[in-house]
Order: structure tokens, then C-alpha cells, then sequence
């Protein structure tokens, strides 16, 4: 009975979805006369970043993706809060099984390759795919590969979150700087060189390989908070 | 690409993306356990940002990004708008999912069980 009625109403949603979606981009694309061509111009022309959704991520909605740097640390600390408890001894996880020596063996191998990669993509987020949320989150998953491999594998919680703050502060103090230098929060106000060069884009790879580090370690430790939880 | 392959693909990124969202609705509504109710709000995040990525593309679109070759395609390239609406939104779909699994464990520390039936106070 609960099952149809929930049918029921996921029928009825789904029928106004497709009436509404289902059109969209049958004769040209869907938003026309939007901020698209803007973005496009000058991310060439002004900024020189090769990739237009770091330059939309880091400076024109700059300001919004320190809300979302916010919001990610606000939930690494809510995570914190509701798993705590007293712990006596730190150090020793539950794992159901013990890993084997090729999964040991393989994971030391991987691990230093992950941690390249992932720095890779932050670096060079403002030129190919990819950026400072994409590289800390591939960070992370070499901490995780780690972490489940070796039972005696431990973070620092206070490392961790000194990378995290001092991150956050310089993100901000960046914004700040670029408030004094120019006129708006986060404005661009280094030199940005030339298209598709390493260092290019004035503050937009600083700022990221910043979000990168700060991601990184956020999620490490939310890991680790995770993982370090028994019974 | 042809028009009628651009349509296929229309129709079936568009009709996938709101039937994964039907799917993690349903899953989310009926289902009895927590983690397979986070699992079905987890499938609606997905649904939604292949939603907003579908409306972004244009026919024969490039992605934007300028690297050598494709500095004259700007006529090409796809709406960078959503994808960078994305990229925020999974992010915090992410954090939503972490918060409400340390919630899971929580509940699973004091009532012993998943099942919501289970735990007093929480009935549909």
C-alpha cells in the first residue's frame, strides 16, 4: 500500500519532469543570450586560463567557493562532533580482515603514484581537466588506500588540521590582498602571463593548489575519523 | 555528428538523469534501511548533476577548455555554467552524505540495529 502511493507520487513527479526536461535543447542550445559567451571571452582575454570552469570556480564565483571550502570544513568538523567519544586507545583499528602481503606490498607501491597524480591535477588544474577539489579528493584516496591496507597506519589529526587552517587563512588572506591591491574580494592582482603556460592565471592556481591541500586533508581526516570508529 | 545520434544521446542523457532520480526517490522513500536510504539520496545527487550537465550541452560541443588547438572553437564549447554549478554541487552532496552516515553510526551505537522500524520514534 505504501509502496503505491509512493508510485504513485514518483509517477506524477516523473511525468511533469519529462514534460519539462524532455524539450530542453531540441533546436539549439538551451540558454541563449547567457553569461556563457561572457565567461568564455574573458577567461582568454583577461585572465589567460586555459580552463573556463577554473576561472569560474576560483574568480568570477571565487567568493562562492569559499563558501563551499567552508561548508566542507563544517561538515568535517560536524562529523567530528558526532563521532566523538572518548578514545583510550588510538592507534589500533577494528578491520575485519587482515589485508595480505600482496595487497601491503601493492599498496606502498600505488601510494606515492596516487599522491603525484593528485598533485598533478591541482597544479595543473587552470590548464587541463581537473583542480583543486578533483586533486585532494585522489589524495585522499591513496590516505584511504593506505589506511585499509595497514592496520598500524595513522594520520596526525593536528597536522591535518594545520594544513587545513593555514590553507583556509591564505585562501582568505589572498582575497583580502586582492581587496587592497585592486578593488574587489579575490580580485586578480598578479601578473597572468600567457595562455596555457604553467604559471599563468595570476592568483587563480595559487588559490586552487590551496583548495587542493585544504581538500586533502579535510577529507583524510574525515577518513580517518570514520575508520578509527568501533564498537 | 548527426542529428539523429545528437537525439538519442538528448533523450538519453535527459530521460536516464530523471529516471535516476525516480529510482533514488523511490529507493529513499520505501526502503527500510538507513544506508540504503542514504544510498537512494546519493542516487538523486547523481540524477540532478547529470541533469544540469545534459542542459549544458550543445550539438557537436567541445569541452571548455582552451588548451592548444582549441583556442578558436569558442563557438563550440559547451556551457561552462553548469559544469562549474556542479563541481560545487557534488562537493556538497558529498559532505550531506558524510554527515548523515556519522548520523547512521550514531543511531547504530545506540539502538543496535539499521532497520528504522526498529528504532522507536522514527515510523513513516
Amino acid at each position: 500500500m505504501k509502496k503505491l502511493i509512493v508510485i504513485l507520487l514518483l509517477a506524477v513527479t516523473g511525468y511533469f519532469m519529462v514534460i519539462s526536461f524532455m524539450d530542453l535543447g531540441k533546436d539549439g542550445p538551451v540558454v541563449k543570450n547567457g553569461v556563457k559567451d561572457f565567461y568564455l571571452d574573458k577567461t582568454v582575454s583577461e585572465l589567460k586560463v586555459a580552463n573556463t570552469i577554473t576561472s569560474i570556480v576560483v574568480n568570477f564565483r571565487g567568493f562562492d567557493t569559499l563558501g563551499e571550502v567552508t561548508v566542507l570544513f563544517l561538515a568535517a568538523t560536524a562529523l567530528g562532533g558526532i563521532l566523538y567519544k572518548k578514545r583510550h586507545h588510538v592507534g589500533e583499528r577494528s578491520v575485519l580482515f587482515p589485508s595480505s602481503t600482496i595487497v601491503k606490498a601493492g599498496s606502498k607501491l600505488l601510494f606515492p603514484a596516487i599522491i603525484l597524480l593528485g598533485v598533478y591535477v591541482f597544479v595543473h588544474g587552470h590548464l587541463s581537466p581537473g583542480g583543486g577539489f578533483q586533486g585532494g579528493t585522489i589524495i585522499a584516496t591513496g590516505f584511504l588506500l593506505m589506511l585499509l591496507a595497514y592496520d598500524n597506519f595513522s594520520v596526525s589529526h593536528k597536522v591535518l588540521s594545520y594544513i587545513e587552517s593555514f590553507a583556509g587563512i591564505f585562501f582568505v588572506l589572498f582575497g583580502l590582498s586582492g581587496m587592497f591591491m585592486g578593488k574587489t574580494f579575490l580580485e586578480n592582482f598578479m601578473p597572468v602571463g600567457n595562455l596555457n603556460d604553467l604559471f599563468s592565471g595570476g592568483i587563480i592556481p595559487i588559490i586552487y593548489i590551496l583548495v587542493g591541500f585544504k581538500v586533502a586533508a579535510e577529507l583524510t581526516g574525515l577518513i580517518y575519523t570514520v575508520l578509527n570508529e568501533k564498537e | 555528428m548527426n542529428n539523429e545520434l545528437y537525439e538519442i544521446l538528448r533523450y538519453g542523457i535527459l530521460g536516464g538523469s530523471i529516471l535516476l532520480i525516480l529510482i533514488g526517490l523511490y529507493a529513499a522513500l520505501t526502503k527500510r534501511s538507513l544506508i540504503k536510504i542514504i544510498i537512494g539520496l546519493s542516487i538523486v545527487d547523481g540524477g540532478i548533476h547529470l541533469l544540469l550537465i545534459g542542459i549544458g550541452y550543445v550539438k557537436n560541443g567541445t569541452a571548455p577548455i582552451f588548451s592548444p588547438g582549441f583556442e578558436n572553437s569558442t563557438a563550440n564549447m559547451v556551457d561552462p555554467v553548469p559544469q562549474a554549478l556542479v563541481l560545487t554541487a557534488i562537493v556538497i552532496g558529498f559532505a550531506v552524505t558524510a554527515v548523515a552516515l556519522s548520523l547512521v553510526i550514531r543511531l547504530y551505537r545506540h539502538h543496535n540495529t539499521l532497520e528504522i522500524d526498529e528504532i522507536k520514534n522514527l515510523k513513516w
